[in-house]
């Protein structure tokens, strides 16, 4: 079983969904990500989202932006993105790790070579914002030859027709944009998203997690328990860049504080009740 | 990327090569597609499915013609430069006149079509993404003309640097957003369109001004632009009696080059020529020629030659012409060089800085600096060319929105 059927599995005999921060890759600098990304899974991580930098983030909001600005800044290159991973997995071999981008810089690598690596280094997923399953079939041959999911997007705007072509081509899980807009803007409602997900229950049998507009450990209980797990992102970053120095580097409390918010949220996904065991 | 092979280039149903793109928006199998969030997906399937039946509609045809001919002012003529071939010594040339469109680009033309889809599919605000301003100057004008709500995004550096169709913009009653991320140009205000489409899909239309983006766009664009190409065939006929030659237009992402372009594609005996920025030169950096300098990827929506660093990381154009400052080419254009039916090739700042007061002094017409680019490539090989070479320049807007820079180039104040 992959790491990430795994550890769904486990979580569901818990009774609790997933808690999925995720972090930026060398925001601000290679070293303190990896530490953060090291200390993650103590914190509560249940599944860890690492993000690689691009330089026209075109669904992200000024928070991932600004992120993946620091992050190029640093230096950032896929190659150095999966040494990250390489290196967790040597204290770490149950954390699902999943990558999480934009399509160039996997095309520069080369689709074939950069699956390879990504599983080697102790990747389990990829997702890649733009591209949808109608282009998927540069990537797929090579993600399904390495056991690598390809985590399929599902948005507010997908409709009951097309959900079974979207959902078809999934694996892993499924990730659920609760809204239409991009990251770290706005959140949807209790209301919404009970609506929504029965809807993708309904095609498929993978967990679902829910992403974008999840921010608060209040909010992170809520997606969790209606869905089976809770990304959160840009209230991750934001906490991080309001640590860091007027040259934009890391202080003294960059990995505390975000480590203390990821360990509130855990706190509120663990005593979230709701889901039937 | 893998071989191009693997991606079906036997989606080409017959030998002409106006069956461009495939059903998946993919131009010689390689270029273009929809690489988009999923968010956007199901708009762009909309979107598609909407211009397929307007296209086979005489009614929009129709109401298209209408617009285009009382409107834009259409047909522009195809006029005979003959100081400018008298001077250069060789071919024969002609600009093809669509400075004279309202608005003063040929941008009015894809603008025009995309309003008239928009109203149709009940949209009732639109967003666009302009470089120079002259693409965002005509979506505000035909917002005003049917009353729709216009946000602009404009790179903070554009905006600077093109004031007057700023000014212009926000007369016509749109929004006018400066957008500060990246070099605050064009690439940066397409991405900021995109986000603001996505979080305002109920209500909005993306009407994008150029031949690039997820597919429809790059082949309806283009559709809308061949009125161009289409009436110069006419019109050289009429004149001369035959093709021309040698037709040259400046590429940015590429539209008034593929509406000029489209309507020639199986007319072999045509030598098509796309102008890129050069900026300071092709091999200095500092440019904006995506496909002489760049390597296939994804941007904004398709495969196509972009400007990028050996990660994959996008880099920024570098041009004095904000309408050519895009990192990126349209899909067509990137298939057409693949197979070699087009050439492209490069003019440097300076070059098109002479060309533009050539024109003006030779022609008395002051072009865009975009077309001042097409222009400078045209007066380098006319002399080469012998005299009964028929040459067409595409002179795709009027430079009256350049005159601020151009000043500061020659040490002008105004
Ligand atoms: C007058 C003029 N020509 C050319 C261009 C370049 O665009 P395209 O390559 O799509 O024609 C622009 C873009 O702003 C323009 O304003």
């Amino acid at each position: 079983m992959s790491r990430i059927a795994a550890r769904f599995k486990a979580l569901a005999a818990q009774g609790r969904g997933a808690l999925i921060p995720y972090l930026e890759a060398y925001d601000p600098d290679w070293d303190t990500s990896l530490e953060l990304l090291r200390k993650m899974p103590a914190a509560g991580a249940d599944l860890i989202e690492i993000g690689m930098p691009f330089s026209d983030p075109s669904a992200d909001g000024p928070v991932i932006q600004a992120a993946a600005r620091r992050g190029l800044k640093a230096g950032a290159t896929l190659a150095g993105v999966l040494d990250m991973v390489t290196d967790f997995r040597q204290q770490d071999n149950e954390t699902p790790i999943i990558l999480m981008g934009y399509l160039n810089p996997v095309e520069s690598y080369g689709y074939e070579r950069f699956c390879r690596d990504a599983a080697s280094a102790g990747v389990d997923g990829l997702i890649l914002v733009d591209l949808p399953p109608e282009e998927a079939d540069v990537l797929a041959p090579f993600a399904k030859a390495n056991k690598l999911d390809i985590i399929r997007l599902v948005a507010p705007t997908t409709s009951d027709e097309r959900l079974p072509y979207v959902l078809s081509h999934a694996s892993g899980f499924v990730y659920y944009v609760s809204i239409t807009g991009i990251t770290g803007t706005r959140s949807a409602t209790t209301h919404d998203l009970e609506a929504a997900i029965p809807r993708l229950r309904k095609v498929t049998k993978l967990p679902i997690a829910i992403g974008f507009g999840v921010r608060t450990p209040q909010q992170a209980a809520n997606a969790s328990s209606i869905a089976d797990g809770a990304v959160v992102a840009s209230a991750l970053l934001s906490t991080l860049a309001e640590t860091l120095d007027d040259k934009g580097r890391a202080t003294a409390e960059t990995l505390p504080r975000v480590l203390a918010q990821i360990e509130d949220l855990a706190k509120a996904v663990r005593s979230a009740d709701g889901k039937a065991v | 990327m893998a071989d191009p092979k693997e991606h079906g280039t036997s989606a080409v149903h017959s030998n002409s090569l106006r069956h461009q793109p495939d059903e998946r928006g993919h131009f010689g199998g390689r270029h273009g597609g929809r690489f988009v969030a999923e968010t956007l997906m199901p708009l762009i399937l909309e979107l598609d499915e909407a211009y397929k039946v307007a296209k086979a509609d005489p009614a929009f045809r129709k109401e298209l013609d209408y617009y285009l001919k009382d409107y834009v002012g259409r047909p522009s003529p195809l006029w005979f430069a003959q100081r400018m071939t008298e001077e250069l010594g060789g071919a024969k040339i002609f600009l093809k006149r669509e400075e004279l469109n309202h608005t003063g680009s040929h941008k009015l033309n894809n603008v025009m079509g995309q309003i008239l889809l928009a109203r149709r599919m009940g949209r009732t605000r639109i967003v666009a993404e302009t470089g120079a301003g002259q693409h965002g100057v005509a979506t505000a004008t035909v917002c005003a003309l049917f009353g729709l709500k216009c946000v602009i995004y404009m790179g903070a550096t554009d905006v600077e640097r093109q004031k007057p169709n700023v000014f212009r913009m926000r007369l016509l009653g749109a929004e006018v957003v400066p957008v500060t991320s990246g070099a605050g140009t064009l690439k940066d205000a397409m991405n900021e369109a995109m986000r603001d489409w996505v979080a305002n899909i109920a209500d909005t239309y993306m009407l994008i001004g150029t031949v690039a983006g997820p597919h429809p766009y790059p082949a309806m664009v283009r559709d809308f632009q061949s009125v161009i190409g289409t009436e110069t065939k006419a019109q050289m006929k009429a004149a001369e009696g035959r093709l021309p030659d040698v037709v040259v237009a400046a590429i940015g992402g590429g539209s008034n080059a593929m509406g000029i372009f489209y309507p020639f594609l199986d007319d072999k005996s045509v030598r098509l020529i796309g102008v890129e920025a050069a900026g300071h030169g092709l091999d200095s950096g500092k440019t904006a020629a995506s496909i002489e300098r760049g390597r296939p990827g994804v941007l904004h929506g398709n495969r196509t030659y972009l400007l990028q660093n050996a990660d994959g990381q996008i880099e920024e154009a570098h041009s004095i012409s904000a309408g050519l400052d895009y990192p990126g080419v349209g899909p067509e254009h990137s298939w057409l060089h693949d197979i070699g039916r087009a050439e492209y090739v490069g003019i440097t700042d300076n070059e098109a800085l002479d060309a533009f007061q050539f024109c003006t002094r030779m022609e008395g017409i002051i072009p865009a600096l975009e077309s001042a680019h097409a222009v400078a490539y045209a007066a380098k090989i006319a002399p080469t060319l012998s005299k009964d070479t028929l040459l067409v320049v595409n002179l795709s807007g009027r430079g009256d929105k350049d005159i601020f820079t151009v000043a500061e180039h020659l040490g002008v104040k105004l």
